[in-house]
């Protein structure tokens, strides 16, 4: 085991694939100096220009670009330096790579990854921090994976390149610091498994990506005063692990799903009706609100999930 | 116009704006290494010649069209900057009542359309602008500024052929500052460059040392007439060189500092003075102009600064009509 950042626990099992399989390379703008998070430093001096491919702001093009050498044997790894950017790409993910394997009755297969970090960082306004997974996860064709900490980081981008779908990868900006323990030269860890992060029989509450630090806070607080809830992290969005969740929810017969993403509309919707159909058990979900994020910290906080509203949200379900 | 016989006035006017810009760019650096400014702020500086050549040409009634590197453009085309200050602090009073930031600074009393986070997306924006002019039979004209990074998005492609086949009164100002955040963007571009891919799509196109404000403002005023008269798209590609990083957080370490130190000698503001001092003004006064620049942006931190933060409430509102939130 060894300490190391969300980021960098990124970046090694990128180079671990790339050394693993020549077939593995990344392309987007800025790759060559490291990208513009640091997440791929020093690989274009491991790897050389080719391999790890400095584009032109083409976001089409880049994601085209991919579908096209996908389909004929590689496997890139797509940056897109913000998950915003991708909308600039989104015919490309949405239109071509999703649907190619099957519009062509199954001849080729698009096996790459696009990674689009998400989320509310740095006070980055409206176009620089938003939390886009549901759209993907409506998407037939798509894997969405949203890895929460470095060991997930490394285990999840090692199994969403070695996946033959395209996967949308969302790795959350303002994580990038978090350090863990994580297994170097490990395993890939399979895609669409949840994780029980702590045990509880009073209500499960389902979260995945930044927003979970904010999670295990409001059960730390409910623990104080004596309610007990299952935390469970998802890990993946499609196909996300219904068997933990139910399990969890038919035990606890109580779910609260939170996300940082807009509530309604949002993922949170597809498990608590699922649970809610399957199981008949109380449901409530909790997100931002449906407003763009703004610049100035007080508004910017209107779109924040708080651990009270968290706890508010759980003892409803009481 | 040549640098010989441009207006005493005029050029000294340009010296003034290009002033204030580096002081507001100065205080927005400050201010982001402080933490007061969060966000990515962009940075002009080295560029201020571009945005007070091509700016002077324009009325106020005219549109402007700007990017991620929005304040030289704005505070040329005359935006108030205590109200640009506290955009950028965040505070009720800016132009924006704190809700963009230095990345969507817009000030629409002055027909600046707003500045951009997305390379490339003000072009066809621009566009449309000039069209809605046109089918309404108005006589603005539209300025529409982007970087040398953003040729290569197809939006360029489309705005730049949507201006040339709908004849729409539009200025385009490519500013090659060199660089598209840490790549130097000719590695990454094809062919000849901006000015020929206009002209490939029908659009005159003029190259033009983008330090030198008196021949910015001399290709501007040329083109801004062709427009007025009906003469449709202009493009300008203004070549100039960013003297800092891409924010004001990057060191710009991937780049030899003895570059930017040749490229300092070709400061515009100090271009600009040499012209000035051999037509007669005195040094004194150009360090007046300066000083006053800086007095005025210190005085619109304070004000901006003393300001409030807008009340939670403004979060909630201006998001739609129709099914509003609550
Ligand atoms: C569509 C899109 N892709 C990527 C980015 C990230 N980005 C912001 S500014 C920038 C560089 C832009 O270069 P250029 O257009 O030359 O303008 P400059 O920064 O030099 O003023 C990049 C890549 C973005 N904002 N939008």
């Amino acid at each position: 085991m060894t300490l190391m950042s969300y980021l960098e626990a990124g970046k090694r099992a990128l180079a671990e694939e790339m050394r693993r399989d020549p077939a593995v390379w990344a392309l987007g703008e800025d790759l060559g100096r490291g990208g513009v998070f640091g997440q791929y430093k020093g690989l274009a001096e491991e790897f050389g220009p080719q391999r790890i491919c400095d584009t032109p702001i083409s976001e089409a093009c880049i994601m085209g670009a991919a579908v096209g050498a996908a389909l004929v044997g590689t496997r890139p790894v797509v940056e897109m330096r913000f998950s915003d950017f991708a909308l600039c790409a989104i015919d490309e993910l949405v239109n071509q790579a999703a649907k190619a394997r099957y519009m062509f009755g199954g001849q080729g297969r698009v096996p790459l990854v696009v990674r689009e970090p998400v989320g509310m960082w740095r006070s980055s306004a409206a176009q620089h921090s938003q939390s886009l997974e549901a759209w993907y996860a409506h998407i037939p064709g798509l894997v969405v994976v949203t890895p929460s900490t470095p060991a997930d980081n490394y285990g999840l981008l090692k199994a969403a390149i070695r996946c033959d779908d395209p996967v949308v990868y969302m790795e959350h900006k303002d994580l990038w610091p978090l350090e863990g323990e994580v297994e170097a030269d490990g395993e890939a860890l399979p895609l669409g498994k949840a994780r029980i992060l702590r045990q509880g029989g009073d209500l499960t509450i389902v979260a995945w990506s930044g927003v979970l630090r904010t999670v295990r806070q409001a059960a730390e607080a409910l623990a104080g005063t004596g309610v007990a809830a299952e935390v469970i992290d998802l890990r993946t969005l499609y196909p996300w692990d219904r068997e933990t969740v139910l399990a969890s929810a038919a035990r606890t017969r109580r779910l609260l799903v939170v996300h940082e993403a807009v509530a309604i509309g949002g993922f949170g919707g597809e498990i608590a009706a699922t649970a809610a159909e399957e199981l008949g058990v109380r449901v409530k979900r909790l997100g931002a609100p449906r407003l763009p994020v703004a610049y100035a910290p007080p508004l910017e906080a209107q779109c924040r999930v708080s651990e009270a509203q968290i706890v508010a949200a759980a003892r409803t379900l009481l | 116009m040549t640098r010989a016989n441009i207006d005493v006035e005029r050029l000294r006017e340009h010296f003034r704006t290009m002033a204030r810009i580096r002081a507001f760019e100065e205080a927005a650096e400050a201010g982001q290494k402080s933490g007061e400014i969060r966000g990515a702020v962009h940075l002009s500086v080295g560029q201020e010649a571009v945005a007070s050549g091509i700016c002077a040409n324009l009325r106020r009634s005219d549109y402007l069209v700007s990017t991620h590197r929005v304040h030289g453009h704005t505070i040329a085309k005359g935006a108030d900057v205590t109200a640009m200050m506290a955009e950028l602090l965040g505070k009720a009073g800016g132009t924006c009542q704190g809700k963009g930031g230095s990345m969507h600074i817009a000030d629409f009393s002055i027909g600046m359309l707003g500045a951009n986070g997305v390379v490339g997306a003000g072009i066809p924006i621009a566009a449309g602008a000039a069209h809605a002019v046109k089918l309404r039979g108005g006589s603005e004209i539209v300025a529409c500024f982007f970087g040398d990074g953003a040729v290569n998005r197809g939006p360029f492609l489309e705005g730049l052929n949507w201006a040339r086949i709908y004849d729409l009164p539009i200025l385009f100002i490519c500013e090659d500052n060199g660089f598209a955040a840490t790549t130097r963007t000719r590695s990454l571009t094809g062919g000849p460059g901006p000015a020929a891919r206009a002209e490939a799509l029908g659009i005159p196109a003029r190259i033009v040392d983008g330090n030198a404000v008196e021949e910015v403002d001399a290709a501007a005023a040329e083109r801004v007439t062709r427009i007025r008269e009906g003469g449709g798209p202009q493009f300008i590609l203004a070549q100039t060189y960013r003297l800092k990083g891409h924010t004001a957080h990057d060191p710009a370490t991937y780049r030899p500092a003895a570059e930017v130190e040749e490229k300092q000698r070709r400061d515009p503001i100090e271009l600009c003075r040499e012209t000035l001092l051999l037509r007669g003004v005195p040094a004194a006064a150009l360090a007046a102009d300066e000083a006053a620049a800086r007095v005025e942006i210190a005085a619109a931190v304070a004000a901006a600064r003393a300001q409030p933060w807008g009340d939670e409430s403004l979060a909630w509102r201006d998001v739609q009509d129709m099914g509003a939130p609550a």
